[in-house]
């Protein structure tokens, strides 16, 4: 019985793992490998080739930087908001509390790609279109992580906060010095999420970021690819590039994750 | 959330007066002398506003406001980016006789009903697995969800690497045992398929994960307790697991359904929506017609659609399921 679990799980494992293993090998293999045509698990010689003539041929590390600064302004403002928005939702009483929760989640379910023609408009008559700004402030409002904050919030006992609140604290030092510390797993997940959310974006920033020079990376991955054509070395060299820091990041992170979604009441 | 308590209702109802009053110190005054009670509830009115302010002010600025003027624009016949005109329906009249629109909207709900079943199924299976007695399990589960890390980009192009018709490793495999290559670029089902492959691999961790995060609040206890009543492996997932992660379930249905509904990278990238179309979805369509025809009446008009599609679908799961509660 065991054997048999061990087993399905190496298979499933050894699936799931495969195309990033591909990627790897196609990323570190020489042209003339790639063009042989014959298929081989593992590459004659490994060399980084395909990494120097992506390097030296597209502005990367310009890219690399705006996808850097754009995913850290957005995750620490959307996460502000959703903190802040979480404790109001989760334990403060105020006329329209429902409707006003009801509406942020409703905007979950309005995609981009529905709104994107206005948005863009909006975006350019407030003259924010050909900056950072036009991607990073319609992708900071998260209607996901305000609902994520609540049910966690929603499990911290609302005796300690009425005890702060006793004490002479007013909602804000409630929040900072109560709800805060206690939340360091939600706060982790909310961070790590946006952060990976906003470096993986594509349809938007691709609307909102015409200018090569401000390129994210996913945006520069598909310009790239178009102007490669199918030669899988230099764009999987590329794509190894985009993905590496957020599965690095992704491994350390993923422990809290579990924690952070059964605290929420999401189970 | 609610507000039924009678304090609560006290403090909804004179919130609007309380914060007319607060805005003079006078009335501050006044209002502190009346009930200390009153002014904490009208301070935590207060409060709550000014917390939930900045992300309200971000949904309403970039979410709301480009709705509604997408609804406004729907009605119009525009050209380029400039200003429309008014016509009615007549969008919504021509979508009714565009076969490339019903195609897009059979592609969409073909594609989540065959996506949200599936990376469901897989993720529950391998979180059961996952949470049962076996030897590096960490490491297991890291594997798994691995893909949720990647971007849609990097995934599609991985896709492609795989699905290739002329150099990727599946049709490589399948010709050097002797099989035919499959045509994953140049017939309908096959790229369709190919599509909702790479995205089952895509999404299966993030399912797995959010399951594996509901069983572990299920006591052990009751696995003895149906040991014991003689229920086997199978009656034990059938009648303790399955119930008792139906929150997660419901969670997991509905945000399965609103991302299969707004798939895009994967197919822009991988597909392009070909070829004749197969793989053309509601919202790769709409971006055409948006961004390429600069049609942006007519992309408004599928936009809305979507939405509304959308919209029923979410509310038939709401109103039929039971476990939505628990979640709330």
């Amino acid at each position: 019985m065991k054997a048999l679990r061990v087993t399905t799980a190496v298979l499933i494992s050894a699936v799931l793992i495969f195309p990033l293993y591909w990627m790897i090998v196609v990323a570190f293999s020489s042209r003339a490998d790639l063009l042989g045509g014959e298929l081989r698990l593992w590459p004659r010689a490994l060399t980084i080739e395909n990494f120097r003539q992506v390097l030296d041929s597209f502005p990367v590390f310009t890219w690399f930087g705006n996808s850097v600064a754009i995913a850290l302004v957005v995750a620490v403002i959307s996460v502000s908001c959703s903190m802040l928005g979480g404790y109001a939702f989760a334990h403060l009483r105020f006329r329209g509390s429902n409707t006003l929760f009801l509406i942020s989640l409703a905007t979950l379910m309005i995609p981009v790609q529905v709104i994107m023609v206005t948005l863009f408009k909006l975006v350019t008559s407030m003259g924010l279109y050909g900056s950072y700004w036009a991607v990073i402030l319609p992708t900071s409002a998260s209607a996901f992580g305000v609902f994520l904050a609540r049910q966690f919030i929603l499990s911290i006992p609302r005796d300690l906060i009425e005890a702060a609140r006793i004490d002479g604290a007013g909602h804000f030092k409630t929040f900072t010095r109560i709800v805060l510390p206690l939340s360091r797993p939600l706060l982790a997940v909310l961070f790590f999420m946006s952060l990976l959310q906003v470096w993986n974006d594509f349809a938007w920033p691709l609307i909102a970021l015409k200018q090569n020079q401000l390129f994210t990376l996913p945006i520069g991955l598909v310009y790239l690819q178009g102007q490669f054509g199918s030669d899988f070395g230099g764009t999987m060299a590329f794509a190894l590039i985009n993905v590496t820091p957020m599965i690095v990041l992704f491994m350390i992170f993923q422990r809290y994750f579990v924690q952070g979604f059964a605290r929420s009441g999401i189970k | 959330m609610t507000v039924s308590s009678p304090s609560g209702g006290v403090s909804t109802a004179i919130a609007p007066v309380a914060e007319a009053r607060a805005r003079t110190s006078t009335g501050r005054r006044l209002q502190r002398r009346k009930s200390a009670k009153k002014t904490k509830f009208a301070g935590e009115s207060l409060a709550a506003y000014a917390f939930l302010a900045p992300n309200m002010l971000l949904l309403l600025t970039f979410v709301l406001v480009p709705l509604v003027w997408a609804l406004v624009t729907s009605l119009q016949q525009t050209n380029g980016f400039g200003a429309g005109v008014f016509v009615g329906a007549a969008n919504y009249v021509q979508l009714f006789t565009d076969p490339l629109f019903w195609r897009s909207t059979l592609n969409t709900v073909l594609f989540t009903i065959i996506v949200t079943p599936a990376s469901m199924a897989l993720g529950l299976g391998i979180a059961v697995l996952l949470n049962s007695v076996l030897p590096a399990r960490g490491v297991f589960r890291s594997i798994m969800i691995a893909p949720m890390a990647i971007s849609g980009v990097a995934t599609a192009l991985m896709g492609l690497l795989l699905f290739d018709e002329n150099s990727g490793v599946l049709n490589k495999v399948l010709e050097s045992v002797g099989l035919p290559a499959i045509s994953w670029q140049s017939g309908g089902t096959a790229a369709f398929a190919s599509v909702v492959l790479v995205t089952l691999w895509w999404r299966v961790g993030f399912n797995m994960l959010i399951y594996l995060a509901g069983m572990q609040s299920i006591s052990p206890e009751l696995y003895e307790a149906a040991k014991l009543d003689g229920a086997g492996p199978w009656h034990r997932f059938r009648y303790v697991t399955v119930p008792l992660v139906g929150p997660s379930s419901f969670f997991l249905l509905i945000l399965n359904v609103i991302y299969s509904f707004q798939v895009f990278d994967i197919i822009f990238v991988m597909t392009g929506g070909g070829p004749r179309n197969a793989t053309s979805v509601l919202v790769t369509y709409a971006y055409d017609q948006g961004f390429v025809t600069r049609d942006q009446g007519y992309a408004a008009a599928i936009g809305m659609v979507l939405l509304v599609v959308m919209l029923i679908f979410t509310a038939v799961q709401w109103r039929f399921n039971t476990s939505r509660d628990v979640v709330e």
